[in-house]
């Protein structure tokens, strides 16, 4: 299982037949096994991991820093769901420290960002504060280090 | 004027031209071949191994270290050394910190051989272990390990090499260019030949983490050393390194572990001419010990996946090939084709742009067989493997 989401991680376009062959499974067992990460939201998507910059793409990330009052019961859970439901949100986490939720942002420009946050962040019952960091630029996304090339710089024959 | 060709000492002119410099030229410049003909991994060296070096410099360590190494590496070598090989040596006298195994080798035929003394190694095998030998005077004696019998070094087969000059028996388990693994049996047997011939051992063991263990390969396997077999340790030198393991090649760095007195005077030649290993290279070392266990382990893992992928596919395209035990190459056995070695590399180099090195290269014994190193990306590998198949379909 370790080793199937290994490879998956590093490379989610690999099919079942090339899992299957990496693992030495077969592959109906390995197919039994996805289905069963994404049946159990284990796996909870696929994706490219993109670097806007190069990519041409000009909209802005944010990463806001939340404050919450949590609830009686469930505590955080309920507004943080809330939160994560936004098309915007790409990334919603609960962390320690300092503030509560650390909501990643996406939009088309930092207007629209702006917007999201004072309308429909702020203005959330049990939000104390909110503080927006814009993201200047991407060194390593979802643990790809951007710009970094793969060239073989290796002798084409050695002992 | 004597020709220049004349001044160079007899027995320097007398080395042949290394086989793998010829297909080298080959392949050189040519930027549509897969090469299966690499000699060291893939990966870069971790980042947190390269970060040390860095911060090593940024600390303005930059002079000579002691003419054995760095303390503090030889006392990590020394803890790594006894949990992979259950062998104990002391940090303060018996460890030498060398420019890559490479060195090591030669300092330890130049301290113990006299002109003419005899080292008996088996074929095919590493392309320095003659040259090493014939630079320190002394006789190469190959005993041939064979494609039928999974290039196992038979100990009735080194017995039988033996003479009144023999000083030296030098073993490279597992394997550069087979990815063969000694079985401990007849290890064993070998070390007692050792011990009633009072012989040393040379043993390098540059490829010992690479071990694809359990019925699918996927598990790290069990190594032995034969420094660790009885009586063996106070006539072993072993050498390994952090080239392969550790993805290290560049920082050429390797080590001697041996009784004082030997270490002493492998020390003694290395003092004149290396002084000692970089220092920035041993500070990355000290770090790639410490902490470098999970990214070998991933390593392996991937190189496990990649050797599986190549034997299934030998396999489908009819290529004989043994499931070698360790380091990441495959040695396959191409005389069905009723071509030599090199033939065969030349022209599946022409025909479907791939090398792969001739068997040849690694000694008269590899005739027959190519070596194909899966030290390169998984989707290469299955881009070689198609049209390896395609060619030897072709060859029929």
């Amino acid at each position: 299982m370790d080793a199937l989401l290994e490879l998956l991680q590093q490379d989610a376009r690999l099919s079942t037949a090339q899992l299957a062959e990496r693992l030495g499974r077969p592959e109906t067992e390995v197919a039994a096994l996805v289905a069963d990460l994404e049946e159990k939201r284990a796996i909870l998507g696929y994706h490219a991991v993109v670097d806007p910059e190069r990519a041409g793409q000009r909209h802005v990330s944010a990463l806001i820093e939340v404050k919450l009052t949590p609830e009686r019961d469930g505590g955080f859970d309920r507004l943080a769901q809330r939160i994560a439901r936004f098309g915007q949100v790409r990334g919603c986490w609960l962390m320690s420290g300092g503030y509560d939720l650390a909501v990643l942002v996406e939009g088309e420009d930092l207007r629209e960002v702006a917007r999201f946050v004072s309308e429909r962040l702020s203005t959330l019952d049990g939000v104390l504060s909110t503080a927006t960091h814009f993201q200047l630029k991407v060194y390593k996304q979802s643990g790809f280090v951007a710009g970094e090339s793969h060239a073989d710089e290796r002798l084409a024959v050695s002992p | 004027m004597k020709p220049l060709q004349e001044r160079i000492a007899k027995h320097v002119r007398d080395i042949p031209r290394s086989g793998i410099r010829d297909f080298f030229e080959l392949v050189v410049g040519r930027d549509d071949v897969i090469s299966l003909g690499v000699g060291e991994p893939d990966f870069s060296t971790p980042w947190h191994i390269r970060e040390a070096a860095i911060f090593s410099l940024e600390r303005g360590q930059t002079s000579y270290t002691s003419n054995l190494g760095l303390l503090s590496l030889r006392q990590e070598i020394a803890a790594y050394v006894e949990q992979l090989f259950k062998v104990s040596y002391d940090p303060a006298s018996e460890i030498l910190v060398t420019v890559g195994v490479s060195e090591a080798l030669d300092l330890v035929f130049r301290a113990l051989l006299d002109p003419g003394d005899e080292v008996v190694y088996h074929e095919p095998c590493y392309v320095s272990y003659s040259p090493s030998i014939v630079l320190a005077h002394g006789k190469a004696v190959t005993v041939q390990t064979r494609v039928e019998d999974n290039f196992v070094l038979r100990a009735k087969d080194v017995e039988a090499a033996l003479t009144d000059r023999t000083r030296v028996i030098l073993l490279n388990f597992p394997t550069n260019p087979t990815g063969a693994v000694e079985p401990v049996e007849e290890l064993e047997k070998i070390a007692a030949l050792a011990v009633e011939r009072d012989l040393i051992v040379v043993s390098d063991e540059i490829y010992c983490e690479l071990l694809y263990g359990g019925p699918d390969g996927m598990s790290p396997g069990e190594h032995t050393s034969i420094a660790s077999l009885p009586g063996m340790r106070g006539r072993t030198v072993l050498l390994h390194g952090f080239s392969k393991a550790f993805a290290m090649t560049g920082f050429r760095l390797g080590y001697a572990c041996a009784p004082t007195v030997l270490t002493e005077a492998m020390m003694k030649i290395h003092q004149y001419s290396m002084l000692c290993a970089s220092i920035m290279s041993q500070q990355a070392a000290i770090e790639a010990l410490r902490n470098g266990a999970p990214e070998v382990e991933r390593m392996r893992r991937a190189y496990a996946q990649r050797r599986n992928l190549m034997l299934k596919r030998f396999d489908e395209m009819g290529l004989p090939c043994f499931a070698p035990g360790g380091a990441f190459y495959m040695f396959p056995d191409v005389r069905k084709y009723g071509l030599t070695s090199k033939e065969f590399a030349l022209r599946l180099l022409e025909e479907e742009s791939v090398a792969v090195v001739p068997g040849s290269a690694f000694g008269p014994a590899g005739e027959g067989c190519v070596r194909a190193c899966y030290a390169t990306a998984y989707d290469k590998i299955e881009i070689a493997m198609d049209r390896m198949a395609a060619f030897v379909k072709r060859l029929g």
